[in-house]
Parts: C-alpha cells; sequence; structure tokens
C-alpha cells in the first residue's frame, strides 16, 4: 500500500432485510485529493459514507485509516479519530452563536468557567482560515445558509486530521456560493486534507474532483481518474444496464415555440417588500417560461405572491381578464394555478399520510369539505397518476415518506395535475433527485407543454431551461431585469444577464 | 387469517384493547361479583353499567381532545369550560326551561372554543400557553355565575340526562354514542379528517396544497370547546348539582392520557377515534376498580400512575423492540 492513502475500505458489505445495500466494495481515499462518490440514489453512497463514519456497523469487510484497522461504533468515535462529516442537513444549533456551534462538545474553559474570549478568538481564527470573515457572538440563525454550510464545515475542517467528507454540500448554494466553497475546498486539498465529495451535480464534480468512485446499485463499478473520463462516459457507468442513451436524457433542446395565444396571467406592479419588488410579468396560454436567477434573487418569492402563499403589499393580478388583489392558495387553486413548491419535504409532502391521500389533497382542498371524494374515486386517481407518471411503490397505501426523492416528486406533481391546472408552477422540479428520475420528471414536463399546458419552470440549472423554454426571465437582486426569448435562450446569455443585468445589458446581448 | 391477526396486532387499537382486557381479567378474578348485572326496575345495574354511565363526560371530551391533539395542539382548559357550562345550565334552570339552559350551556363551549381557537389559531400564542389562560380563568368565570355556591338542581327533566335510564340502559351513553357517530362522521364521511391529518403531519405541506390551515385550527377547539359543555351538562345533571370549583378538576390529564393510550401521537397527524373510545374505558375502569377494591384514596393516584406507565411502555415500539431482542439473544 502506497503511503499516500489514508482512508480504505476494502470488500465491505452491508445487508439490510430484503436488500443488499453495499457488497464487497472497495474504496481508497489519498491524502491531498478531492474524491467524488457517485452513483444515483439506492447506489449506496450514503450506506458506504455511514459505515466509514460509524453510523452503520458493515456485515462483513475492512476499513482502514493510515494502515490501522477501525471500526467506529458512533459518528463521534469517527470523529475523534479524524473522519469529519457534514451532512445535507446543515447540523449546527441555530439559537446559540457561531463561535459556540464550532467549539460545541469541547468549550474551550479555564478556572472551570467557559473562557468566552478564548473561545471567540479562536472561532474566528478558523473562519479565516477559510476566509469566512463574520461575527462569532451572533447567533447562527441570523446567517444565511450558504454561511451556515460554511460554519458547518469550517467546524468539520477543524476537528479533521486528515478526512473531511462532505455530503451534497451545494444543493442550497448558488453558484456563486459553490464557487467559495470550491476555492475553499482546493484550499484544503494543497494543506493536505483528503475530501469525499457527494454531489448530483455531474459539472461540479466535473469541476472539483481528482478521481471519482462510482457505486451502482450496492456494487463497485469502478476507480477513474476524472481528466479520463467524459460527462457521458460517467452516466453511462452510473446508470449502467438500463443504458440511458442522450436521446432518452432530454439533453437535445426543444424547439421553442413563439407564442401568440392569449394571455392567462398578468400581474400588475406585484410587490411584497424585502422580498420582491414591484414586477409586471404576463403569461400567454401554453407557454413555457422559465425563471432564472441566483439563490435568493426573489425566483420563488415571485411565484409564492402568484399562488398566494404570501400575500402582497401591492400591486394585482389579472387571470382570464378577472383582476384580483388578494390571492391565497385555494382561490389560485380554483383559478386553475398549481404550485409544485421547492423544498419537497417541508413544502411538498406529508409524511404520515399515504401516496393516495399525498395525491387527492390538492384535489380536495379545492373541492371543499363537503364533495368528499369517496374512497373509491379517490384510489381511481391515484391509480391512474402512479400509472401515468411511473412511480414506482408496491401500494399507494404505502406511506410517502418510503418513497425516493425522485417517486416523491412525482407524487407532488401527481397531487397537482389531478387539479386539472391551466398553470403549473415548477419551483425546482429536479433539485436532489438522481439522474434517472431526473430525465424522466423533465421528459414529463416537455410532454406537458406539449399538451398544450402553460408552465413556469424555475430552476438553477441553466441547461434545464434552455432546454425546456419558450421565453426566460431574468431576475437579480428581487427584481426583475430582463428576459430572452425564442433562440436568444442560451445559457451564456442568462449568465451574463444574471451577472451583469441590466435591460441594457440585455438588449446588447441580443441585438 | 393470519395476516388478519397480524394485522389486528399492529393496529393502535391492539394495546389498549388488550389493556382493557387484562384489567377486565383481573377485576373477574379480584372481584366476586363485578360482572353481576341486575335488572331492577326495567333498568341494568351493576358494575359495568356503573363504569360505562360514569365514563361518558371523559369519553366525549377525550373525543374532542383527540382532534386537537391530532392537530399538533392541545387543550388543558376542558375542565375548566366544563365547569363554566355546568354552573350556567344549572343557574339558567332555575328560572328557564330546560331547552333555554341545555342551549346557553352549549353555548358557553362554543365560546370558550371560540376564544381558545382564535388565540391559538389566528394569534398564533402557543396553545398549552393559550388554553391555560381559560384553564385558570375558567373557574373564576363559574364562581362569578354560580356566586361561590355550589347550585342545587331541582329538575328531574334536567337529572334525566346525565342520570336516567333509556331502554335499560343510562341515558347518557346514548349522548355519548350519538356524539361519537357525529364526530366520526364529521371526520370519516366530509374531508375534514383528511385535512385535519394532514394539517397535523406537515402545516406547511398543507397550506401549499390549498388547504386553510388557520381554520381547520379553529374549528378543532370549538369542537373541544362543545365537547367539554356536553361533558358539563352530563356531571351537574347526574349529581344534581354544580359545583365550580371541583366539577371535571383534573378531567383535562385524564383526557390527554386516554388521546395517547388510544394511539394518537402528540405530535399530531393521523387521529383514532375509536382507540380514544378503548382508552377513556380502560381509564374509568382502573378508576373503578382501584375503589372497588378498597385501596386507600391517598393511593389511588400511585397506583393508577403505575398502571398508565405500563401501558405506554407496552405501546412504545422501541420498549417492545429491546424487549423482543433481549428475548432474542437469551434464545
Amino acid at each position: 500500500m502506497d503511503t499516500t492513502t489514508i482512508l480504505k475500505a476494502a470488500g465491505v458489505s452491508k445487508f439490510f432485510p430484503g436488500v443488499k445495500a453495499l457488497s464487497k466494495v472497495n474504496f481508497t481515499l489519498r491524502r491531498g485529493e478531492i474524491h467524488a462518490l457517485m452513483g444515483e440514489n439506492g447506489a449506496g453512497k450514503s450506506t458506504l459514507i455511514k459505515v466509514m463514519t460509524g453510523v452503520q456497523k458493515p456485515n462483513e469487510g475492512t476499513i482502514l485509516f493510515n494502515d490501522k484497522r477501525i471500526s467506529p461504533k458512533t459518528p463521534q468515535e469517527a470523529q475523534n479519530i479524524g473522519i469529519s462529516t457534514v451532512y445535507q442537513e446543515i447540523n449546527l444549533c441555530p439559537n446559540i452563536s457561531v463561535a459556540e456551534n464550532i467549539f460545541i462538545g469541547r468549550l474551550p474553559k479555564k478556572n472551570g468557567k467557559i473562557d468566552w474570549n478564548t473561545m471567540n478568538e479562536q472561532a474566528k481564527q478558523i473562519l479565516e482560515r477559510l476566509h469566512i470573515q463574520i461575527d462569532v457572538s451572533r447567533l447562527v440563525s441570523s446567517y444565511s445558509i450558504a454561511i451556515q454550510q460554511m460554519i458547518a464545515i469550517a467546524r468539520a475542517v477543524d476537528m479533521s486530521s486528515g478526512v473531511l467528507i462532505l455530503d451534497e454540500p451545494t444543493s442550497s448554494l448558488d453558484s456563486r456560493e459553490v464557487q467559495e466553497l470550491f476555492k475553499i475546498m482546493r484550499k484544503l486539498k494543497n494543506e493536505g486534507m483528503a475530501i469525499i465529495f457527494v454531489s448530483h451535480f455531474l459539472k461540479q464534480v466535473f469541476e472539483i474532483s481528482d478521481r471519482m468512485t462510482v457505486l451502482r446499485n450496492g456494487l463497485l463499478v469502478g476507480e477513474y481518474k476524472t481528466s479520463e473520463l467524459t460527462q457521458t462516459q460517467l452516466v453511462a457507468k452510473m446508470v449502467g444496464g438500463t443504458s440511458v442513451t442522450s436521446e432518452e436524457l432530454p439533453n437535445k433542446r426543444r424547439k421553442p415555440r413563439v407564442m401568440e395565444g392569449q394571455t392567462f396571467l398578468k400581474t400588475n406592479g406585484l410587490e411584497k417588500h424585502g422580498s420582491i419588488e414591484a414586477f409586471d410579468l404576463a403569461i400567454r396560454t401554453g407557454e413555457v417560461i422559465g425563471i432564472a436567477g441566483l439563490l435568493g434573487s426573489g425566483r420563488t418569492e415571485m411565484a409564492k405572491l402568484i399562488f398566494g402563499i404570501d400575500q402582497a403589499d401591492q400591486g394585482n393580478i389579472t387571470i382570464d381578464n378577472n383582476m384580483m388583489t388578494l390571492m391565497y392558495p385555494r382561490k389560485a387553486i380554483k383559478n386553475g394555478i398549481a404550485f409544485c413548491p421547492e423544498d419537497r419535504k417541508v413544502e411538498g409532502v406529508v409524511e404520515d399520510l399515504t401516496i393516495r391521500e399525498n395525491i387527492v389533497l390538492a384535489l380536495q382542498a379545492k373541492r371543499g369539505y363537503f364533495s368528499y371524494m369517496p374512497l373509491k374515486k379517490q384510489c381511481q386517481l391515484a391509480q391512474k397518476y402512479i400509472d401515468l407518471l411511473k412511480i414506482k411503490t408496491p401500494s399507494m397505501e404505502q406511506k410517502i415518506g418510503n418513497l425516493s426523492g425522485g417517486n416523491q416528486q412525482k407524487v407532488i406533481l401527481a397531487r397537482w395535475l389531478t387539479t386539472n391546472p391551466k398553470l403549473l408552477i415548477l419551483d425546482e422540479p429536479t433539485r436532489g433527485i438522481d439522474i434517472g428520475a431526473k430525465g424522466e420528471i423533465r421528459r414529463i414536463i416537455l410532454s406537458l407543454a406539449a399538451e398544450g399546458m402553460t408552465i413556469l419552470l424555475i430552476s438553477s440549472e441553466l441547461e434545464e431551461l434552455v432546454r425546456c423554454c419558450d421565453r426566460v426571465v431574468i431576475l437579480r437582486d428581487r427584481s426583475l431585469i430582463g428576459q430572452l426569448e425564442g433562440d436568444g435562450i442560451t445559457e451564456t446569455k442568462i449568465m451574463k444577464l444574471i451577472g451583469e443585468g441590466g435591460v441594457k445589458a440585455a438588449n446588447e446581448d441580443i441585438g | 387469517m393470519k395476516t388478519l391477526v397480524k394485522r389486528f396486532a399492529q393496529s393502535k387499537m391492539f394495546w389498549p384493547l388488550i389493556a382493557l382486557i387484562c384489567i377486565i381479567i383481573i377485576n373477574l378474578i379480584l372481584i366476586p361479583g363485578f360482572f353481576d348485572i341486575k335488572i331492577y326496575n326495567g333498568h341494568l345495574f351493576g358494575s359495568p353499567i356503573d363504569i360505562l354511565n360514569r365514563m361518558t363526560p371523559l369519553l366525549i371530551i377525550s373525543l374532542g381532545m383527540t382532534l386537537v391533539i391530532a392537530k399538533e395542539g392541545i387543550d388543558i382548559s376542558v375542565g375548566s369550560v366544563l365547569a363554566i357550562s355546568a354552573t350556567t345550565a344549572a343557574t339558567l334552570i332555575q328560572s328557564h326551561s330546560i331547552f333555554i339552559a341545555l342551549l346557553a350551556a352549549i353555548g358557553v363551549g362554543v365560546l370558550c372554543g371560540i376564544w381558545n381557537g382564535v388565540l391559538v389559531a389566528y394569534i398564533g400564542v402557543n396553545p398549552m400557553v393559550g388554553t391555560l389562560i381559560l384553564m385558570t380563568v375558567g373557574r373564576g368565570i363559574a364562581q362569578l355565575i354560580s356566586n361561590g355556591q355550589i347550585i342545587t338542581v331541582h329538575s328531574k327533566a334536567y337529572h334525566f340526562i346525565g342520570a336516567g335510564y333509556l331502554l335499560g340502559f343510562p341515558f347518557s351513553v346514548f349522548v355519548a354514542v350519538v356524539c361519537f357517530i357525529l364526530l366520526y362522521f364529521l371526520m370519516r364521511k366530509t374531508a375534514m379528517g383528511l385535512f385535519l391529518e394532514a394539517v397535523g403531519g406537515n402545516q406547511t405541506s398543507s397550506r401549499f396544497a390549498g388547504i386553510n390551515v388557520k381554520k381547520i385550527m379553529f374549528i378543532v377547539y370549538v369542537v373541544s370547546g362543545i365537547c367539554a359543555a356536553i361533558a358539563g351538562i352530563l356531571i351537574s345533571s347526574n349529581v344534581n348539582s354544580a359545583d365550580a370549583n371541583n366539577a371535571g378538576l383534573w378531567i383535562e390529564l385524564d383526557a390527554i392520557l386516554a388521546v395517547v393510550i388510544g394511539g394518537t401521537s402528540m405530535s399530531g397527524g393521523r387521529f383514532y377515534l375509536g382507540g380514544t373510545v378503548v382508552a377513556a374505558l380502560f381509564i374509568q375502569t382502573i378508576t373503578t376498580t382501584i375503589y372497588t377494591m378498597g385501596i386507600p384514596p391517598e393511593t389511588v393516584m400511585v397506583a393508577k400512575a403505575v398502571i398508565v406507565i405500563i401501558v405506554c411502555l407496552l405501546q412504545s415500539n422501541a420498549f417492545r423492540e429491546m424487549f423482543m431482542r433481549k428475548k432474542a439473544v437469551e434464545v
């Protein structure tokens, strides 16, 4: 074994009742490299991480850290050995200060009392090492998600001696923040830290990683140097047998249409202070309109105002020539609007309820209390959409919490399709789901559009917007700054508009 | 057949039912004549009938509480609402007809429910704190209504509601059955139950799906208020008097217990009206058993606590798993 290896898993297997989550997987992590762990949902990425960090015990195989055999029983033990993990969900206590969070469980003490000065000073230094300059005595909750993520990483880095595991660290960051994170990761790498990076974003993986290990269905596919692999090759290795060609993954751009239909919805100076500036947006019947912008640019806020989750301070909405100033969800639904929210877990699914109940929820809300759908009708509806959207489940009476992310998203989509919407708002419909499901959901979107449904698509993935939309409006710093139409929609133009902003830049670009 | 048994064993009704059966068997062995039911004057008499009769106020309140807890809330004011309704009815019946007295009693229940509902749903007060207000103030209001006296009721018609018999059974049992059927209908034959479980499971998602979350919250508190008022009528008519200080004292705790034993989680979501009924029956049976066995009143609470702890542990999956794993290791 070469001396650069710091962490090694050899022949590791993990069985759950009825499932082989991992079988005889080998994995090698070297000092000073960023190693991406790739695979679809359920490929065994998280299980491998859990086994290495002591969350779960492997059924067979060994784990070596610096050539010594280890078998951590808790994450705490793994931490003490030198393996730090930052999970997708941020594990900080929002109600205490940044410094306290960094030193939680190991507060510096002087004469038996907590030494606040030393703690704050050291916390500041730890963060400065990652070029983060914030007030460490403020509460964690007063900082944005991105900063919180950085704090969590800083804490992990400080406690680690050699290995840092980042599980989907970029899923809640916008592209600028991702670059910040990458800068930090490269710095750590140059200092000799070994980093395991898990992400669904192929582009990011290719940008940052040196090497990748691909898993599929609990089996090792192989270890590759990033420079020797193309994106298409990687995708082929991840999805394997069910080989997805580029045509099946809707890579091909759809021909944008110029819509001349009637205006379905029009906003007039709609505004909510502190969340989005007044905007005028006209959505024509049958078009697919995209909203582009960085995280926090007001994309979601715009959709929430249209759907009535948040109430506008000013302005009004006109739907089918009816002007309305007050909007609330049920009214929006009755006017033919549907809204698939961004945060599936918090705003979408009701985990306790079954798939059937989750599907009928919005339609029942539209119908009101007293025209309760009989069970038979509910079952018919649920079955119809389970078949139509190919939701993978043994039964519609399963709790929705048991489904994978992609299938949960399909259930939410089904929930809205039952209401027969005229306008479907999709907020990040493919975030955090695996490649296979991503492709499927994009296909569903496109076929809905082809059937004539009006769609408002919000997405951080520019290629998704370019592929699907007839028109893209661009938001920056909470205001609508421009739009691109037809063949003018390209990734570079969108990025330029987001970056430079202003209608002028847009015109120059188009003209 | 086997799957049917297995499915029943996994249902929320299973453990409370087992507990109830156990306590009945204990009674069968320890207390001779516990199950003797005599027919006297066309009425059924005996301990089981007595238990049924006595449990009705608790049951009705527990039904309302089930809905409140399904929405991740809690209503600790039910005992005080019960006292207000009891004193209102008892005071009014002195000078007015029984219908006005009953209507007024239920009316104050609605008012109390509206008060709680507005505080919790529309103003956003924490449910424990919000209903604590009425819990403390309520007994004071009841005292004001009754002038600090225990009011004695002389109306025979009123007495019939809590102590009369119909078709051999106590009339109050019919009241409870009607309450159960009404609530069951409201919850399972309208969309209310689905909405309530959705809101209790995930409030934000429910709002995004177009459900009026605040309205649901408001409705459950009003229902809980009405249930408490009906219980107040039953209690005061049973003993022919209304005591502002002691009527339904601590009944909210028994009610919460009944809901939890019945399988509804304190963190909201799925609720089980049937489970609540079994659990209320169980709690009342324990109380009666303890009294019948001659356990000194000072220790009644302790005995009850021990039994309740055992039932709660049996119900907990974590505990059962612990126990079963141990057994597996021994084998």
